[in-house]
């Protein structure tokens, strides 16, 4: 039985009150954050249904890459291994957390087209269920930054610790990417096609396999790339530095935009989703 | 006190993903009654158009009319999935839809997994959960099986389990399509029971049917849809005799769940 909790007992064209129902929708959805989070399982579950591994076939896909990238780039980059590897493990964990959640973003809410038909649910229960299912995936690969520090006989001490706030920052945008990504595709299919291509030009540009210092003095320009930023933000202090204040001012901005603007869509568009999936 | 009031509801379904611009133009040039451009030039189905009634406690509607003459709409706007395009839409009561008995079920998932999910879309507390366990787990009669994944499940067993979650609570106000009229005959009896009872309870029941048995058993008044305006509405035995002959036939010969 489904009770609609979050239908108000008089709607209105009228009079939509658009901000008080999103933020309706938002605290109903975050104050059941069982129901994402179980969701989030059963997804990453029936994704390696049956398979041996389950889900630490991404923890072991992500070490093959890893070790092949690795060796091949450091003697491509003509880097020391040991200096190269703590670095790419670091970048490519944390670019497949961001690109996870940009690609299956887009599809967050039409994917959920059977459930927002058939129950009122609020619409925040899938973005988070989206966002906590790349948690927990990523979960399973995080661990392999310190495990290749370690090899590579480094230890990043207390600059784990440093990493905190850039990881809550990336579960913060994971939501607003996925809210904004997720409408946004829902009205416009070719959203999703567009991200994806988008993505892919993104990690070449962006110093995921190569070095930030190799772009000599043009290094300041990127800070204009919203991915190098929320990268460096976790990445610098795992290699030991503390981020650039630059870097930390442009995550920070980036993030306001980001949350600005999903915010500002999911409170003017939210009644029209069930309209679009 | 339960109270359904819908004044000059409208819901509008944009044609999204149309196209090319050909086809708009195709389904332009025929003189449709329910397709049309609305003022920002986009294609639109009007579903309801212009709605307005009250259905108070005590009362049992039947919403009739043929396949899309908006029943199944009028029924999700009422569970609160579409907000209004235009008009008024007031519900006062808790509500429960049994609308799609599949909805939200993983079908990779235990059956006790599921009564796990259903619990938390509905919110329920932990107590409230354990009492919905419960009471699915008598009544559906899966025993072990709820252990195992329901995509093994027979057809039957798998409406068993649906049937069961959806029909837990009591709500005010119940929302009903008569897919539960397809259950297999071993589990009819039961099923009616339950239903009997559910319906008994709710202040109010609207249910979208195709068929004459269930409205004269269960309804007192008849709202007739067609091609999304209200066309008829009153107590049942009245708006039945007013019905055109050929739809009455219709009716009368089509078996529940057909």
């Amino acid at each position: 039985m489904f009770t609609s909790h979050q239908a108000p007992a008089v709607r209105d064209a009228a009079d939509p009150r658009h901000l008080a129902r999103a933020l309706d929708d938002l605290a109903l959805g975050f104050s059941r954050w069982r129901l994402p989070l179980g969701l989030a399982r059963l997804d990453l579950r029936n994704r390696y249904r049956g398979s041996v591994l389950g889900p630490f076939w991404i923890t072991l896909s992500t070490s093959i890459m890893l070790a092949a990238l690795g060796f091949l780039y450091a003697r491509l980059f003509r880097i020391d291994v040991a200096d190269y590897l703590p670095f790419l493990a670091t970048s490519l964990v944390l670019w497949n957390l961001i690109s996870g959640l940009v690609n299956d973003g887009t599809q967050c809410l039409t994917d959920r087209e059977d459930v927002i038909r058939q129950m009122p649910q609020p619409y925040s229960v899938h973005v988070l269920r989206c966002v906590l299912r790349h948690a927990l995936a990523a979960a399973h690969v995080l661990p392999l930054v310190p495990i290749v520090f370690l090899l590579c006989g480094r230890w990043p001490g207390w600059g784990l610790l440093g990493t905190i706030p850039g990881l809550f920052l990336f579960l913060v945008n994971g939501v607003f990417v996925c809210t904004l990504l997720g409408m946004v595709a829902a009205r416009f299919r070719d959203m999703g096609p567009i991200m994806q291509s988008g993505m892919q030009l993104l990690f070449f540009v962006t110093p995921i396999i190569w070095k930030p210092e190799l772009l000599g003095d043009r290094v300041g320009f990127l800070a204009l790339n919203p991915v190098y930023a929320m990268i460096e933000l976790v990445r610098a202090p795992m290699l030991g530095q503390m981020p650039g204040l630059l870097i930390m001012a442009a995550a920070l901005f980036y993030t306001a935009v980001l949350g600005g603007l999903a915010f500002t869509i999911f409170v003017r568009w939210r009644g029209r989703i069930a309209f679009w999936v | 006190m339960a109270e359904i009031i819908a004044d000059a509801l409208t819901i509008e379904f944009p044609l999204y993903h149309l196209g090319a611009r050909s086809l708009k133009k195709r389904l332009m040039a025929q003189a449709l009654r329910r397709i049309r451009e609305d003022s920002d030039s986009r294609v639109v189905v009007s579903a309801l158009r212009d709605l307005t009634f009250r259905i108070g406690s005590g009362e049992r509607v039947a919403l009739i009319g043929r396949n899309g003459a908006g029943k199944s709409t009028l029924l999700r706007t009422l569970a609160g999935i579409y907000d209004p395009v235009g008009g008024r839409l007031s519900v006062q009561g808790t509500v429960g839809s049994l609308i799609d008995p599949g909805a939200g079920m993983d079908f990779w998932a235990t059956g006790r997994e599921n009564i796990r999910l259903r619990a938390w879309y509905a919110g329920l507390n932990e107590a409230q959960a354990q009492a919905l366990s419960e009471a699915v787990t008598s009544f559906s009669g899966l025993g072990e099986f709820l252990e195992l994944p329901v995509r093994n499940y027979s057809s039957g067993m798998q409406l068993r389990l649906a049937f069961a979650m959806a029909t837990a609570s009591r709500p005010d106000i119940l929302l009903m399509d008569e897919w539960f009229f397809t259950a297999d005959a071993s589990f009819m009896a039961q099923a009616e029971a339950r239903l009997q009872e559910m319906v008994a309870s709710a202040k109010i029941l609207v249910i979208a049917t195709h068929s004459m048995r269930v409205v004269r058993r269960l309804c007192n008044r008849v709202i007739r849809l067609e091609a999304g305006r209200v066309v008829d509405d009153g107590p049942t035995e009245e708006v039945l005799s007013r019905l055109p002959e050929e739809m009455r036939l219709e009716l009368e010969t089509l078996q529940p769940g057909g």
